[in-house]
């Protein structure tokens, strides 16, 4: 089988001449289909810059992408956010909703994008803060919710769209220690209900536990690339 | 795609709506300027060409030197008294033509003492200026010829000397001259120029010239008024009229005429054309206030796109097209400026209707600038929303996302 995901010789440099940074120096990866995996590294490892390549948000400097087997390295920005509309999910560290924008408006934003009927939105997006377990906060802006909450919000509007694969940048990073451990539990529980892929940058080692492979870069390279079974409630 | 990002912009305008209504704020205004001043301007067109209208279409009047209104020349010398004489006597569709001499004077009641207008001329000035009788009688024949020291007062003449008193039969003074008062003409109205018609006194122009002015000139008329027979094209009037004139005034053939003979028409046409002037200057600077409005939203939607870079950011991750992005921000300016603009011309509407109103001017509704104000105000969103609404496409998602 194909893996979904599959990086060969995969660079990406910054800035020209003197000034040139190599943030990735040559990337070998494969993901495949349902996996959780956790991508770590010291900062300016280069992951973050992994991340933003595998989400389709930058295009590399050279190498291969294969994206369910389709090359996806060389595409142009309008085709790479067609492709992140339609197969991708993304979860960040600072929440990101819309501000003065409600729970439900924020979820419905991607179904916007795909020109979905409005009250085909409408239930979908509830379905997802359903699914969440936010469904009697629909009404709330973010400024009146917790910021577990919003994460939760974020991660409905990412998954509501039905995405192949999810990446979540540093997801419990604003977090404390019960809430992250909530919105980890919630994100293994898409992966193993859904079967969404799911890719998750973080620098917390025990967020690790929650992953069923731990891939750690260092200086833009993969460092180690560890797959841990016995570990209960984990992706 | 573009109905889509009909809703996005209006949902983003909805959710902020004080900001929105500060940006349209200068397109309002401008708008709504351009409107007024083109509306009471052309009103005040439309009341000038209907003053003069109204003197009758088949009045001519003829004055010295060249053209009417700025740029004429009054250094030609009048005509006499016998001219109009002439006029009736060659031209067979002129019914009657007065000489028409003004002279500043004061009239003084008791203690009443007032600046107005004196008016020499002939018996039939009345009926030729389109006079009528409040009370009392016109001047006659036989008055004019032994130069009686008779007047007919203008109304508000009337009404400024004599108040609640009872004008006819008395004596006013016109600088030394005693003259009694036998008629008050009917009220005429403000006059094209916006002077007031009814500030005038009439007396023969016998009475004006020996007993009045203090000197006999022979050329001291400085107006005929030709009154043509119903039904005669005033045009042909108009010309015979020149040849009459110059042949008095001994005019070559290869010369140009030193004086100037126009219909009720042409000078209707004149002094629009002023008018319309002084309108369309008034319209340009209310149109700088309209691009200043534009400029305005322009700096708000690039302050805008700054302050929502990271909204962009968002959109743009979870799948938004540059060019989805693009029309977002150029949907929200259009939007915003064409709302401004349909306030901007109520606010017009009410506003002159109001001005109109107090400035006694008549009211008319122009479709023409109305649709030109709304059309340039939506030009104003697309010309001052495509370079924020570019900028915000041009955006890279990550760096977008990072801004703070």
């Amino acid at each position: 089988m194909t893996p979904l995901i599959s990086l060969r010789g995969l660079t990406k440099t910054y800035g020209r001449g003197d000034a040139t940074v190599e943030a990735l120096r040559g990337i070998d990866l494969d993901i495949e289909a349902g996996e959780c995996v956790a991508l770590m590294g010291p900062s300016g490892s280069g992951k973050s810059t992994l991340m933003n390549l595998l989400g389709c948000l930058d295009a590399p400097t050279d190498g291969r992408y294969l994206f369910a087997g389709r090359g996806v390295e060389s595409l142009s920005a309008a085709q790479r956010a067609l492709l992140r509309r339609h197969f991708l999910g993304f979860v960040f560290q600072g929440f990101n909703l819309l501000a003065r924008t409600s729970a439900l408006e924020n979820v419905e934003l991607p179904l916007l994008y795909r020109g979905m009927s409005r009250a085909l939105r409408r239930q979908r997006a509830r379905a997802a803060l359903d699914s969440v377990g936010l469904g009697d906060r629909a009404r709330h802006t973010p400024a009146e919710l917790s910021g577990g909450q919003q994460q939760r919000v974020a991660i409905a509007r990412a998954v509501v769209s039905e995405p192949r694969v999810l990446f979540a940048d540093e997801p419990t990073g604003n977090l404390d220690t019960a809430t992250s451990r909530e919105i980890m539990e919630l994100i293994v529980d898409l992966n193993q209900r859904l079967g969404i892929t799911v890719v998750m940058v973080t620098h917390e080692i025990e967020m690790t536990a929650y992953a069923r492979r731990v891939i750690e870069v260092r200086d833009g390279l993969l460092a180690a690339d560890r797959r841990v079974d016995a570990v209960q409630e984990a992706c | 795609m573009v109905w889509n990002a009909f809703g996005i912009a209006l949902r983003e305008i909805r959710r902020n709506l004080v900001r929105a209504a500060l940006t349209v704020l200068g397109v309002v205004i401008g708008v709504a300027a351009v409107v007024v001043m083109v509306t009471l301007g052309d009103g005040a067109t439309a009341s000038v060409t209907d003053q003069v209208k109204s003197l009758g279409s088949n009045l001519i009047v003829a004055r010295p030197g060249r053209g009417l209104g700025p740029g004429s020349t009054s250094s030609a010398p009048g005509f006499e008294a016998a001219d109009a004489a002439a006029i009736v006597d060659a031209v067979p569709e002129a019914s009657a033509a007065v000489p028409v001499r003004n002279l500043s004077v004061t009239a003084v009641y008791l203690q009443e003492n007032w600046s107005t207008q004196a008016v020499g001329s002939t018996v039939d000035y009345f009926e030729v200026a389109g006079w009528s009788l409040a009370s009392g009688r016109f001047f006659t024949e036989a008055e004019a010829r032994a130069a009686r020291p008779v007047c007919v007062l203008g109304s508000s003449l009337a009404a400024t000397l004599f108040g609640q008193l009872e004008p006819l039969g008395a004596e006013v003074r016109l600088k030394t001259l005693s003259c009694r008062v036998v008629g008050v003409l009917e009220t005429k109205g403000q006059g094209a120029m916006g002077n007031d018609q009814d500030d005038v006194v009439v007396l023969p122009l016998t009475t004006l010239e020996r007993r009045l002015a203090g000197r006999v000139g022979r050329r001291d008329i400085s107006t005929l008024m030709i009154s043509a027979r119903d039904g005669v094209s005033t045009d042909r009037v108009v010309q015979s009229v020149a040849v009459v004139l110059r042949e008095r005034r001994g005019i070559a053939a290869n010369e140009d005429d030193d004086f100037s003979v126009i219909d009720t028409e042409q000078i209707a046409a004149t002094l629009g054309a002023t008018t319309r002037i002084l309108t369309m200057l008034l319209g340009a600077v209310a149109a700088v206030s309209l691009l200043v409005g534009g400029i305005g939203i322009m700096n708000i939607m690039l302050v805008s796109v700054t302050e929502r870079t990271r909204e962009i950011g968002i959109r743009m991750a979870i799948g938004a097209l540059p060019r989805e992005v693009r029309w977002q921000f150029m949907v929200e300016s259009v939007v915003l400026s064409v709302v401004g603009g349909l306030v901007g011309i109520a606010l017009a509407l009410v506003g002159s209707i109001a001005l109109a109103d107090l400035m006694g001017i008549p009211f008319r509704f122009g479709t023409r600038i109305n649709l030109i104000a709304f059309a340039f105000s939506a030009a104003v969103g697309v010309l001052f929303g495509f370079m924020p609404a570019r900028r915000a496409a041009r955006l890279d998602p990550i760096e977008a996302l990072r801004h703070e």
